[in-house]
């Protein structure tokens, strides 16, 4: 009874988690109806009131398992950040989606990412934009994402290791940025690479923890507006008088 | 007579409880600092644990007496390195708390682990005690005397050796002190054993009041004319053999070549053993840094307050430039990035003399004052010179701005002279002799003493903004106390001020805000506690995309100063968030929000409804005070479930996780307590003799009651002795000393008309008054004397504690000497209530000190004092 209590018990723990790329999808797409319902209840807050079907798309078509450790390719779906060493993680997929929606992209756009990580978000991006050019200040992970996303068939994504802060200037200016390295400010010499009518998304707090998104669109005059987006449905008062 | 080895257990005492402030600086170069509580109550978990292993297996353990104890003092020599390496195996990550369920299990382990030389230390102390319990009060005193020593040493070591070194060196000293154990043991004459006296007196560092008893129980006259126990007393009968011949099993110590080799491992661990490698959180900002390529490090400095790394890096430079307005189109010049403990980064900037590359700061949110000041007429201010007080100056980007702004005289004031040293000296000439610029004077003190001390009138005080944005954001600093941003830190700066003088303090700017509007509450409460009667008037506030800047003038503001306010904010695209006078229309401009949270905040909180809006902000925004400092708390109950709902969601960075850790902590301090302490009593032959209820209510209560005094006053003498390092060693040394005085003095207390529940009720009512008058008399001791130097505020310290503590060391033994007449069945059990109430209350009593405040927490402790009176009264 006890042996077949625990062959049971090892049976469901395989087959409870997705092994192959059949598995993988059905939990992609789960983690795309998640990230979905989110945005919905985030609508009023983040001015979103719905998804594009180009984020929806490349959310479903990104093998998300593949950027993440092997050992958490099993947790790959779960809606939440996961670590991918040198103490970077991988966004939550509400928050990639998030971005890559403010970020109001079209086919034909030039996109640069500063913090390529394991290459989620910049593959992400490459799914609806022309051109991606991304920057990573870590070595090792720069080099890794670079390769995969090689790999993957992303020959639309250019990688490079080095320091963003500079932006990538040959090939500026760009229809949309995407910050998602830390920094105690915003390089001017990047808001300068992005082109009039571009857009720029920042997200801020810290691994594991979005606090709240910056969406920065400079103008044609070449002045910024700056929004600032919480991506939560939160009132922070109770009760209403 | 045998001899006990009293150089040893000092030795012993001293390496355990230097171990135990030790960990809280190793815990906070690996995690983040605010784990002290998390160690006090694993360090009580090892004594409570040990102490139910000498209860249970004393039969077994008795003929191997000498063994054993040596064994134990060995066993804590290896495992006080070994437990915080394995300890930093275990991939616990706080941050992940929420998003992963085996984070709790991981930090059980850390406990678990971090238990474990606790657990050895007091199963060798305990040992002696049992054993030579005639000579109780002789063991005591050395025991005390290593733990004082220990305690207040490692802080004076600190200041040469990095923690990493004091950790080995601790272990060289747990095995002298099991060699020497070899020595003292072996040379005793051969001698019947003295009738052992108790379970050990495991608990005696954190809990002395428990350690007297053994030698007080000795005296108590049995009930029913039966003769005085021999040896140490009655409870000795009890819990451990009588009969063993020690001095037999002693002797199979080999003493000789076992001594030398115990010298041999302590010398070669002293000598060979490399510092301890410190893995600090790869999450942490110092670790992000060296991912970087190029990243090296240029300088490292160690104290109590901290381990500074100055970081340098020449192919991606620091560019350090919080909040810089997008505006803005300079950049910072090299930097330096400094970092302690871990976190950070600040920045040491490189300076030529040249202002002009310094443009950088005047895009700050706190460079705001300096634009108002100038707006000022008449220009008596710009004759005499800007005085200008930077409070946290660091490495000196506060006081490149003043300079730039032209700030005739500058005082900058920092606690870590190391820091203040890698300017004057390490970096002088990549700081431009910044600090010995003509009119900048610098003072290595404490920002709340300086302020206090001084007679010098400012023109601005700035609160600088050291904290680091990531660990703000994530709520890291949610635990701990911090008396810069209190209502009387406020009203003090306020009375430093010139007339027209102005505070300005920046924090990061948090979503929905938190850090801000409590800040601005806490600015009204103390403008309005100042006597005034229109605080709106006499504050400005603005925030950028990054950070907000609080203004408060000693005066209104003038129309000339708003216009200048309105400019500077529009010239970078900041938006007003408050000044006297201000409409909707002026909000949320630049950086825009889905509602005007800030101005809405401000205008609730200059309202008469400002405590109702306090209470329905799902945030804590009460304003911070020093009997309640935890500034960065913001955790409110009634949210909780909401924002729990809401992790997954996006709302992850809501939750203040240090909160749920400490919660956390109180969970699996209790499961371990039960699991360690209770149940083997339970599942042994003792259950049979389960204690009545009076007994069980009197150890629980004096367990809790003697933690909660003891934590919140670590915590209210954090604002005394400057640092929660200092105020760990020098209260918990002076708890030591003084509670164990009461102790011997209750059990020398053989008046026959003082009954244990008489001596108990006198103490209890002496702690109460005692604890009354601190409660009214220490906050102004305190600001009388914290400029004091930290000699003599250690010695101030002791003082203050020492009659407290000596009435709390009386309900302990008085309560064993009690039962050892009566109820000597329940002794092991009194011991083992005793000290799960110990290891609970060490985190209990930090929980409750943050809802309820230390004043609360102490006066708590006080009434479960007087419950244990009742009980007391209750025993058969």
């Amino acid at each position: 009874m006890k042996r077949h209590f625990a062959l049971s018990a090892f049976l469901f723990f395989c087959f409870s988690f997705p092994s192959h790329g059949e598995g993988y999808g059905a939990a992609r797409q789960r983690m795309v109806e998640e990230v979905l319902a989110d945005a919905d209840a985030t609508a009023s807050y983040s001015g979103i009131s719905t998804l594009s079907p180009g984020v929806i798309a490349a959310m479903g078509k990104v093998e998300r398992h593949r950027f993440v450790p092997a050992a958490l390719a099993a947790v790959a779906y779960l809606n939440r950040p996961l670590p991918i060493g040198h103490g970077q993680t991988i966004s939550q997929p509400f928050i990639v989606a998030l971005m890559t929606d403010l970020m109001g992209l079209n086919k034909g756009d030039r996109v640069l990412e500063i913090g390529t990580g394991s290459g989620y978000q910049a593959a992400v991006l490459a799914e609806m934009a022309r051109s991606v050019y991304s920057i990573e200040i870590i070595e090792p992970l720069g080099k890794e994402a670079g390769e995969r996303l090689k790999s993957l068939g992303y020959h639309n994504v250019q990688t490079r290791v080095s320091d963003g802060y500079y932006g990538w200037p040959e090939a500026a200016p760009f229809d949309a940025i995407i910050v998602t390295a830390a920094a105690s400010h915003v390089p001017p010499p990047l808001l300068k690479q992005l082109k009039p009518g571009g857009r720029m998304v920042i997200p801020l707090g810290t691994q594991f923890m979005t606090q709240f998104l910056m969406l920065v669109e400079k103008q044609q005059d070449g002045s910024v507006t700056n929004r600032q987006i919480l991506p939560v449905r939160f009132v922070p008062l109770t009760g209403g008088h | 007579m045998p001899r006990p080895p009293f150089i040893a257990i000092s030795l012993l005492s001293a390496c355990v409880l230097a171990y135990e402030v030790l960990l809280t600086r190793l815990f906070s170069i690996v995690l983040w600092h605010h784990f002290a509580y998390m160690i006090i109550s694993a360090a009580m978990l090892g004594y409570g644990a040990s102490g139910t292993l000498l209860t249970l297996l004393k039969e077994k353990i008795a003929p191997h007496f000498g063994l054993v104890y040596v064994l134990a003092a060995a066993a804590l020599a290896v495992l006080m390195p070994a437990a915080f390496l394995l300890a930093q195996q275990v991939p616990f990550n706080p941050l992940e708390l929420l998003w992963d369920k085996t984070q709790p299990a991981k930090l059980l382990v850390v406990y678990l682990l971090m238990m474990l030389p606790f657990f050895c230390g007091g199963l060798g102390i305990g040992l002696v005690f049992s054993h030579f319990g005639k000579q109780a009060s002789r063991i005591y005193s050395c025991d005390i005397l290593g733990a004082g020593a220990g305690s207040l040493g490692v802080i004076g070591v600190l200041f040469v050796v990095p923690p990493q070194q004091v950790l080995s060196a601790l272990t060289a000293l747990a095995l002298l002190a099991a060699a020497i154990a070899v020595v003292e043991l072996k040379v005793r004459p051969r001698h019947g054993a003295a009738k052992p006296t108790g379970a050990g007196v495991a608990a005696s560092h954190l809990l002395p009041q428990t350690a007297d008893f053994v030698g007080n129980v000795s005296k108590v006259r049995p009930r029913h004319g039966a003769a005085e126990p021999t040896g140490a007393g009655v409870a000795a009968s009890h819990l451990l053999p009588q009969t063993a011949d020690f001095v037999g099993n002693v002797s199979k110590v080999q003493p000789k070549w076992l001594m030398e080799l115990f010298v041999g491992l302590a010398v070669l661990a002293a000598v060979a053993l490399p510092g301890i490698q410190v893995h600090s959180s790869a999450y942490k900002d110092l670790s992000q840094a060296m991912n970087i390529a190029g990243a090296r490090v240029v300088e490292e400095r160690s104290s109590p307050l901290g381990q500074i790394t100055v970081v340098e890096n020449s192919r991606v430079p620091l560019r350090h430039a919080p909040g810089m307005s997008l505006n803005a189109t300079s950049e910072p010049p090299p930097q330096l990035g400094v970092y302690i403990d871990g976190d950070g980064p600040s920045a040491l900037t490189r300076f030529d003399g040249s202002l002009e590359p310094l443009g950088y700061l005047d895009q700050l949110t706190s460079a705001l004052p300096y634009h108002v000041l100038a707006s000022q007429e008449p220009a008596h201010r710009e004759l005499k010179g800007r005085h200008v007080l930077v409070l946290g100056a660091g490495p000196g980007s506060d006081v490149l701005q003043a300079l730039y702004h032209r700030s005739a005289a500058i005082d900058a004031v920092e606690l870590d002279r190391n820091v203040t040293g890698l300017v004057q000296q390490r970096f002088r000439d990549f700081a431009g002799n910044l600090y010995g610029q003509p009119g900048v004077h610098v003072y290595a003190a404490e920002a709340r003493g300086f302020v206090n001390s001084s007679d010098a009138r400012y023109d601005l005080i700035q609160v600088a903004l050291l904290d680091s944005f990531g660990t703000a954001s994530a709520g890291l600093y949610g635990l701990s106390e911090n008396y810069l941003y209190t209502v009387e830190a406020v009203q003090a700066y306020l009375n430093r001020l010139a007339p027209g003088g102005m505070l300005a303090v920046t924090r990061w700017l948090t979503l929905p805000p938190r850090d801000a509007l409590k800040l601005f509450a806490t600015a009204v409460s103390a403008l309005e506690q100042n006597g005034v009667s229109n605080p709106a008037a006499r504050l400005v506030m603005i925030r950028g995309w990054k950070t907000v800047t609080l203004l408060v003038k000693n005066g209104d503001f003038t129309a000339n100063e708003i216009a200048s306010f309105k400019k500077f904010s529009r010239a970078r695209s900041f938006d007003l968030a408050w000044y006297p006078g201000m409409s909707a229309d002026d909000a949320n401009r630049y950086n825009i929000l889905a509602q005007p949270y800030f101005f809405e905040g401000a205008v609730a909180l200059l309202s008469p409804q400002r405590q109702d809006f306090i209470d329905r902000y799902k945030f804590d925004i009460e304003p911070a005070t020093d009997d309640r400092p935890h500034f960065f708390r913001f955790f409110k109950w009634k949210a909780a479930a909401e924002i729990f709902s809401l992790r997954e969601q996006g709302g992850m960075s809501l939750f203040d996780w240090s909160y749920p850790l400490l919660v956390a902590t109180l969970v699996q301090a209790i499961a371990a307590s039960v699991l360690l302490i209770l149940a083997p009593l339970a599942l042994s032959r003792c259950r049979r003799t389960l204690p009545g209820a009076p007994v069980a209510l009197y150890f629980l209560a004096i367990g809790f009651a003697f933690m909660f005094m003891e934590i919140a006053f670590i915590q209210k003498f954090v604002l005394f002795l400057s640092h929660p390092l200092y105020a760990v060693a020098v209260v918990l040394c002076a708890f030591l000393m003084f509670a164990s005085a009461g102790s011997w003095l209750a059990g020398h207390w053989q008046d026959g008309r003082w009954q244990a529940a008489n001596k108990v009720s006198f103490a209890v009512i002496a702690m109460g008054v005692l604890a009354l008058f601190y409660l009214a008399t220490l906050p102004a001791l305190f600001q009388m004397l914290i400029h004091l130097p930290d000699a003599a505020k250690i010695i101030i310290s002791i003082a203050l504690i020492a009659p407290l503590a000596m009435c709390m060391g009386v309900p302990f033994p008085s309560g064993m000497m009690r039962l050892a007449g009566a109820d000597e069945e329940a002794i092991p059990w009194a011991w083992a209530i005793n000290g799960f109430a110990s290891v609970v209350g060490a985190v209990l009593a930090t929980l409750l000190a943050i809802h309820l405040g230390f004043a609360a927490v102490i006066l708590l402790a006080v009434l479960i004092y007087a419950v244990a009176c009742v009980a007391l009264r209750g025993f058969a």
